[in-house]
């Protein structure tokens, strides 16, 4: 299999961060002439997996992108034939004030939610550097415990706690004085502090992600640096702000830009709650909109349109992470 | 995670008084929070062990002083539970045969030949792993729909590839790129075939990362929700997140106890894995980068 392995090609191609470690150039090889079979091998070793992704993806992706300029509604579903509209799918989306209402929550959640992810995130961090070992290692396995909990189990439970007569929530305010959480129904009442419980189990699951890979960089920031920064009379902070941070900032940036493409997206958490909810319109995204219009309306010429604009604006927050990735050179 | 510790500067140097305050203070900071953060588990545990009428009263039990496994038992006599499980367990595992297998071939074609368009498929594997789920479901709940694949297990499983096979790629890409192809020339040398090198020399040394990739995959289909409440709405198959979230929905008047129960037996195997794997996952990588 592994049939054109010769070191020139290697060491031409790849850039050097992509080289196998070990894989030094070989005394001694030299290029051979490939025959037609060698030279076809690799695509039809990746046949598998690229008709797979096509079955799965491609066509679904291909044919969403048709039926956004297509009336798709209930009649085409027992068998009328959908008709091309052009772009009225769209002009329909853009022009309903609500798409504007949920595109603009959708972001204003994503940028809070992002946001303090990533407060938290990296203050854990540095935080975990300037603990005893006991507590690190306890806060470590506390983030990893979230980390590993399945996003259902972890919703099922936060509907728990928030529930209103009995939930630990509640129970905790009142003792505490706040005699107006009594029975208070976090999800149902207000948008508000529905959206404030969405926020806390986005944030609850993602910070560990964050915590544990700026607190990995931070450890690798060579300790001579921080010295040097010491023995030039650096403060604690000082050293932080301009020493450390600085250098764990691509780290910080890349986890940033993934944060952002998956608070935009997010569906399950804000489907799960709106079960406990009732009111979905207060309190829809992007996701939960699409799905609404689609599979609970029927409409999926809207639906579809919809979908694609948010798919395009996920790609495009994507494509600064794929440049990213391609300066760094993994590639 | 893998992290390395590192000595923090303070830890080295003698401690003065100022820098021992403050450092209880930090100590006492990341206790609560770590308390903070393990606390929805720990209610999970405490209040699935907790009879379901004490649920019932205020306050709230904070510790499970006389634990009982009834709603344990409710649960796993609850025979759609049991069905639930067998088919996400189908679906899980034919959605990750099929990428595992798919993976490996593009992993090591990516990894071990050069070929034209080999970076355009590199990045096309990174802009198809960016594709949200979400933004696809209206097609492919139609896609599936006109073929007769709603509620059904190829269905899903098709769905679940489409989830899992590119990160695997990605990761197992790392896991071939980590093989010296040194190792493969030398046994070549000593009279291997190619294909027989690589299977003899490359392949053992991938098994970690076939399994911790492996296990990585199963978990996201495992704990896949959106794509399962969409394909299998109108049905009476679920898989597990999708029993969990119906059965709570339907009885949490009543019995959180047994809901919590429910959300334990789901997530207390998926945690083991998950810490199984991480270890794997490193001790892959190290094998992979060291020997040879």
């Amino acid at each position: 299999m592994p049939e054109q392995l010769t070191p020139e090609r290697l060491g031409a191609q790849v850039a050097p961060g992509a080289l196998a470690p070990g894989g030094a150039p070989a005394a001694g090889a030299r290029p051979r002439r490939r025959s037609a079979g060698q030279r076809l091998a690799p695509y039809l070793l990746l046949g598998l997996p690229v008709l797979l992704v096509c079955l799965a993806l491609g066509y679904p992706m291909v044919r969403q992108l048709v039926m956004s300029f297509q009336e798709f509604g209930l009649a085409q579903q027992f068998g009328r034939p959908p008709e091309f509209v052009g772009l009225r799918n769209y002009a329909d989306v853009v022009t309903d004030p609500y798409f504007w209402v949920v595109v603009g929550r959708s972001i204003a959640f994503c940028a809070v939610s992002a946001a303090v992810t990533m407060l938290f995130g990296v203050g854990f961090a540095v935080l975990m550097q300037h603990v005893s070992r006991l507590p690190r290692v306890l806060l470590q396995s506390a983030l990893v415990l979230a980390w590993a909990m399945p996003p259902i189990a972890a919703l099922t439970v936060y509907t728990w706690l928030v529930e209103p007569r009995y939930g630990f929530v509640n129970w905790l305010l009142t003792s505490l004085g706040l005699q107006s959480f009594d029975g208070y129904a976090w999800l149902a009442a207000s948008a508000w502090t529905f959206f404030l419980v969405a926020s806390v189990t986005v944030v609850w699951t993602s910070v560990p992600l964050v915590t544990l890979s700026t607190y990995a960089a931070l450890t690798q920031v060579d300790e001579e640096v921080v010295e040097a920064a010491q023995l030039d009379g650096a403060s604690g902070y000082q050293r932080l702000r301009h020493v450390l941070l600085p250098i764990v900032r691509p780290v910080v940036l890349l986890l940033l830009m993934l944060q952002v493409i998956w608070d935009m997206k997010v569906f399950t958490q804000i489907k799960v709650l709106q079960a406990g909810a009732g009111n979905n319109e207060r309190t829809n995204l992007l996701g939960t909109y699409v799905y609404e219009t689609g599979i609970g309306g029927g409409d999926y010429g809207m639906a579809s349109a919809l979908a694609t604009v948010m798919l395009v604006l996920v790609l495009l927050m994507t494509w600064r992470y794929l440049r990213t990735l391609m300066k760094q050179g993994e590639l | 995670m893998a992290t390395t510790e590192a000595p923090t500067p303070a830890a080295r140097r003698p401690v003065t008084t100022a820098r021992g305050r403050h450092r209880r203070l930090w100590n006492v900071v990341a206790l609560l929070f770590a308390a903070l953060w393990a606390f929805p588990v720990y209610w999970m545990l405490n209040s699935a062990l907790m009879p379901a009428e004490r649920l019932r009263q205020n306050p709230p039990l904070l510790a499970p002083l006389h634990p009982t496994l009834d709603s344990f038992a409710g649960i796993l006599t609850d025979r759609v539970f049991w069905t639930s499980l067998g088919f996400s367990m189908a679906v899980t595992l034919l959605a990750v045969l099929v990428s595992v297998v798919g993976a490996t071939l593009a992993a090591v074609t990516l990894s071990r030949f050069r070929f034209g368009g080999r970076r355009a498929a590199i990045v096309a594997v990174l802009v198809i792993q960016m594709i949200p789920a979400e933004a696809l479901f209206i097609s492919q709940y139609r896609m599936l729909d006109g073929w007769g694949l709603l509620n059904s297990v190829p269905g899903l499983s098709l769905l679940y590839v489409g989830l899992v096979l590119p990160f695997t790629v990605w990761m197992l890409k790392g896991f071939v790129d980590g093989v010296p192809v040194g190792l493969e020339e030398a046994a070549t040398v000593d009279g291997c075939s190619r294909i027989g090198a690589f299977f003899r020399v490359t392949f053992p040394l991938l098994g970690p990362g076939l399994v911790a990739t492996g296990v990585f995959g199963f978990l996201v289909a495992w704990n896949e929700y959106t794509l399962a409440f969409v394909m299998l709405a109108s049905g009476d198959r679920l898989t597990l997140p999708v029993w969990l979230q119906t059965f709570s929905s339907n009885v949490q008047e009543t019995d959180w106890s047994g809901v919590m129960a429910g959300s334990s037996l789901i997530a207390v195997p998926v945690i083991v894995l998950f810490l199984l794997v991480q270890n794997a996952m490193t001790k892959g990588m190290v094998a992979g980068a060291v020997k040879g």
